[in-house]
């Protein structure tokens, strides 16, 4: 199998400058270098590469949305703000193949004609903030940065919120970490007002094999809208946890019983989340999909950031409920009045159904305020949210009123 | 700590300039300063929010917002050592709650409290993304993985 994104992780010394080079690292810098900014955004729109953040958007084209005719400062900005419930694949990019973003980056930043990188890291992942710096300094060492482009590495405080782009922008500036009404999207006016890319660490990763070896070859390795490959965070009740890279054709089927090993416990698959705490649950009945953002839309639910977590026959839908619940009421940034609002109480309502205390129209509030709140917001967080609530209740929901019978 | 003690050495002062000047703007710095504020006075007090502040030109009000938006700066004193049990999903399915209700027995506190000499302050936090090693927790700087109650005893033993 054709490993892109982790082919050097079985190298301890995988992180430094000198086997990132041994493995062939930085040769696509030297290659973009003599191509045209333009040249290199349509080789990345040719490869079908799309944001594996969590969006899904094609990375070429948002590129091409910087405005040709803008003459002032253009930044380019790294999500490395993980924090989606079960993912955790840029925790392994940050701390194994740094140099893979710093090139990503480079080869970035001469597409969009951004002169200053900030990379911004979750203020928890302390290693993988201290491996990245490092990886910086000995870029700067080697002259691959500050020679047109300069990287600030900026460490977050602890918001899941800020891995949404505005919000995300928001900090930078020194501010709490409130979204932004769209439009203007960050590429017309994102940080410090200025034309601003936002990527995710792992699709900057896929930027120089693109440029190394060609659009048609990254785009053969997927499906027809998406090219590559991804890295699968798989958790949960599976024999063998951790990250899993494949061609994102892969179903999700393979990815439990192949590639985990199957399911713990009681052996028997009981529901999948298959993109990250936001995406819609599926059903042990549901999970020969292929694992590409079309694939999971068109099954009702979403590949997110490719956190995959299992659930086996004795885990309670309920209480995972309540768990992502607590979650979201948690997290809400509190600035629109139905995230704010409905994801605490719904929390509670979640809570004292798993407690014994629940009400008999307790389910029917939840979705229908679940259902109404979807789209009212700045940002996309609620409508995150909203999956979850409704489509663990409407799939799962005798185990909810057996629940509140025993009330 | 008086409010006396509120100001960075010379040395931290530079360090305040380079941040601010790594930015278009010198307040994209003020995350990062208010780090450097918890590690040398312990924790971000009123009196640092001011301060700080004050080396941004912004208003104090604006600095508290900030700090109280973010879950990593800490408002009062906090243990020497910061002990953060994940308790979301995939923790949860792994056993979470057990282990969460096992360090609140060892340590006779709640989360979100400190114990009575000052050593350990404990939380219940949302994902750190280590699934693959659940149940986990983060002690300071360091990810602790795959626990168990035994674990989790020889962890606390350590810290001093």
């Amino acid at each position: 199998m054709t490993l892109v994104l982790t082919r050097s992780f079985d190298d301890s010394s995988s992180h430094t400058l000198e086997a990132y080079r041994a493995h062939g690292g930085y040769a696509a810098w030297e290659k973009a270098q003599a191509m045209e900014p333009a040249a290199i955004v349509d080789e990345v729109k040719a490869a079908n590469l799309r944001g594996l953040g969590g969006a899904g958007f094609p990375t070429g084209v948002k590129w091409s949305f910087i405005p040709k005719n803008h003459t002032g400062p253009v930044y380019l900005v790294v999500n490395a703000d993980e924090g989606e419930p079960g993912t955790f694949k840029d925790r392994y990019l940050l701390e194994r193949d740094p140099h893979a973003l710093i090139e990503g980056m480079l080869i970035a930043a001469r597409a969009i004609r951004s002169a200053l990188g900030f990379v911004y890291i979750r203020g928890e992942y302390v290693e993988p903030w201290r491996r990245f710096s490092a990886a910086v300094r000995e870029a700067y060492d080697a002259h691959h940065l500050g020679r047109g482009f300069d990287v600030v590495v900026h460490r977050g405080a602890g918001a899941y919120i800020c891995g949404e782009e505005t919000g995300l922008i928001s900090s930078l500036e020194g501010k709490k970490g409130w979204p932004k009404v769209k439009p203007p999207f960050p590429a017309i006016k994102g940080a410090f007002g200025q034309p601003t890319i936002v990527n995710n660490v792992e699709t900057l990763c896929c930027v120089p094999p693109i440029i190394e070896r060609g659009a048609a070859w990254f785009a053969g390795l997927g499906t027809k809208t998406q090219g590559g490959t991804r890295m699968y965070s798989v958790s949960g009740r599976v024999k063998r946890p951790g990250v899993y890279e494949t061609p994102v054709s892969v179903t999700l089927r393979q990815l439990i019983f192949e590639h985990a090993g199957g399911v713990t416990a009681s052996g028997r698959l009981k529901a999948v989340v298959p993109g990250g705490g936001s995406a819609p649950i599926l059903t042990a009945d549901e999970i020969d999909v292929t694992m590409d953002v079309d694939g999971l839309k068109n099954a009702g639910s979403m590949i997110g950031s490719a956190g995959v977590v299992v659930m086996d026959e004795s885990a309670s839908i309920p209480e995972a409920l309540m768990v992502l619940a607590r979650f979201y009421a948690h997290e809400s940034c509190g600035q629109c009045t139905p995230c704010r609002e409905s994801t605490g109480w719904i929390y509670k309502m979640v809570h004292r159904i798993v407690e014994g205390h629940g009400h008999k129209d307790d389910l029917d509030t939840i979705v229908d305020v679940a259902k109404r709140g979807g789209g009212t917001t700045i940002c996309a967080f609620y409508d995150g949210a909203v999956g979850p609530y409704v489509s663990y209740i409407e799939k799962f929901r005798p185990e909810f009123e057996a629940l509140i019978s025993r009330a | 700590m008086s409010v006396a003690a509120i100001a960075f050495s010379p040395e931290q002062l530079a360090e305040v300039r380079r941040l601010q000047s790594l930015y278009p703007d010198k307040r994209g710095a003020l995350l990062p300063v208010l780090h450097m504020a918890q590690d040398t006075f312990g924790y971000v007090s009123l009196e640092a929010e001011e301060y700080v502040a004050g080396l941004f030109d912004l208003s104090p009000a604006h600095v508290h917002e900030v700090v109280t938006f973010y879950t990593l700066y800490f408002r009062e004193p906090k243990g020497r050592h910061v002990v953060a049990v994940c308790h979301n999903l995939s923790c949860h399915l792994a056993g979470a709650p057990e282990i969460l209700a096992h360090v609140k027995r060892r340590l006779g506190i709640e989360a979100g409290e400190t114990t009575g000499d000052g050593r350990i302050t404990l939380q219940a936090v949302e994902c750190l993304c280590a699934c693959e090693a659940a149940p986990m927790m983060q002690v300071d700087d360091r990810y602790e993985l795959n626990l168990t109650p035994e674990k989790v005893d020889r962890i606390l033993e350590g810290l001093a």
